[in-house]
């Protein structure tokens, strides 16, 4: 059983990291800012879950399962809170697709 | 795996601290900065500093950020590019860094049994805690008991900042002054989501504030670290609702009250002391059970902290906020 859980877990903890580095990847590799933002939002949402599932199985049913239960619940809130707040700014900003571009290029 | 950890971290420091030097634009400083402080938090952590760790998440990446865009949308984003070298400088700058590289050397090592920090004052405070004060987390003993009164010189640091910065901005600008009227004081009013869940998550900030405050002496946490969040708290809902509805809720004059009343309240604490025939900090007269003495002083003594470092920030961040671009 305790196998079965360690395997489980590490699975979830895997897929979670394999999610953080493609959000990484997109996150430099994508042309514009709305692209990048649904890299990033990869790592926010699903990695982070993904991750804390992983370590709520490790945790057990315990203090520390029940802390990562309340983590989770704030990142699936704010998380795709921030994205979406961050979109609209830059859509109200004017960022369209060009002025990204020369945008990231002043950076 | 911890070393090599540590030391990924301590390099992605030096790689933001010179992405920070590099830019121009100082929203990505600004950015930065953030960056830098939740790698740091993270090697405190990691070193076992949890309270530091605490502080330095809530004020260096969170609040510290915030106050700095408040400055920043008050001016330019960009620094304006100045290129002349400087030889003197230059000079000055690689002989104080390799001074400090050298220092370096003599720094104990991770862990070091003969090091000064293990040897001195240290094994005794934590041999004697549980017998005198009776709480579980150390560091609270030492930072309000045994060290009150370094912590009640931060406190007046803290005051002295607030009060400085309220000279500086803290009148509101005669009408006039600035080109642009002040920024938009509706808040956030035509993004919904961002309102509607800042609604839903800023009463679960304060509360876990109120929770840092109050059970520092059983978890890391304390006045510093409540003051910040619940400072956030209010900040988040200033950004969301608006200056106006923010002042509604704590107004200027409970700020000012709230950044002397509390390390007033610090301070009082320290003369009841001798009133009561101790010594100045001394809580172990405040009840007739000097184990309860401690642990009620140094409840009061973390309320007042958190009461001045709330006030402070919220402050700095109004003095910030309510002024026009210039």
């Amino acid at each position: 059983m305790d196998m079965l859980v360690d395997i489980v877990s590490w699975v979830l903890l895997l897929i979670g990291g394999f999610f953080v580095f493609v959000g990484g990847v997109g996150v430099l590799r994508m042309p514009e800012l709305y692209t990048r933002m649904h890299a990033s939002g990869l790592t926010d949402s699903i990695a982070t879950s993904l991750i804390l599932v992983g370590l709520m199985l490790q945790g057990g049913f315990s203090l520390i399962g029940l802390k990562l239960v309340a983590i989770l619940i704030f990142m699936l809130l704010t998380g795709p809170t921030s994205s979406n707040a961050l979109a609209s700014a830059a859509l109200l900003a004017g960022n369209k697709e060009e002025g990204a571009q020369q945008g990231d290029k002043k950076v | 795996m911890t070393v090599l950890f540590g030391g990924f971290l301590l390099a992605m420091l030096v790689i933001t601290a010179l992405a920070m030097v590099q830019t121009r634009n100082l929203f990505v400083a600004v950015m930065l900065g953030g960056i830098f402080s939740l790698l740091i938090a993270t090697v405190f952590f990691m070193l076992d500093a949890a309270d530091v760790s605490l502080t330095e998440a809530a004020v260096g990446a969170g609040i510290s950020t915030v106050l700095f865009l408040g400055a920043l949308s008050l001016t330019s984003d960009h620094e304006h590019s100045k290129t002349t070298i400087r030889p003197l400088a230059i000079i000055i700058v690689i002989i104080t860094m390799l001074l400090i590289l050298m220092s370096t050397f003599d720094f104990p090592f991770i862990g070091d049994p003969q090091s000064l920090v293990q040897n001195h004052v240290g094994a005794e405070y934590l041999a004697k805690t549980p017998e005198f004060i009776d709480i579980p987390n150390v560091v609270t003993a030492v930072l309000g008991s045994y060290r009150g009164y370094d912590t009640l010189g931060e406190v007046f640091v803290v005051l002295t900042a607030g009060v400085g910065v309220l000279f500086l901005l803290g009148k509101a600008p005669p009408p006039g002054c600035y080109r642009n009227k002040p920024a938009d004081t509706e808040g956030l009013s035509h993004y919904l989501i961002p309102r509607l869940v800042g609604r839903l998550v800023i009463p679960f900030l304060i509360l876990f504030g109120l929770y840092v405050q109050f059970h520092g002496e059983y978890s890391p946490g304390g006045g510093f670290q409540a003051g910040a969040l619940i400072a956030a708290a209010n900040i988040l809902y200033a950004l969301l609702e608006g200056e106006k509805s923010a002042l509604q809720v704590v107004p200027h004059k409970w700020l000012m009250g709230m950044i002397a009343s509390g390390a007033l309240l610090y301070g009082l604490v320290g003369v009841t002391g001798i009133l009561l025939g101790g010594n100045f900090l001394d809580y172990s007269v405040l009840s007739e059970d000097p184990v309860k003495g401690q642990q009620l002083g140094l409840l009061i003594i973390e309320l007042g902290v958190g009461i001045t470092v709330t006030g402070v920030l919220l402050s700095i961040y109004h003095a910030f906020a309510s002024r026009g671009k210039i």
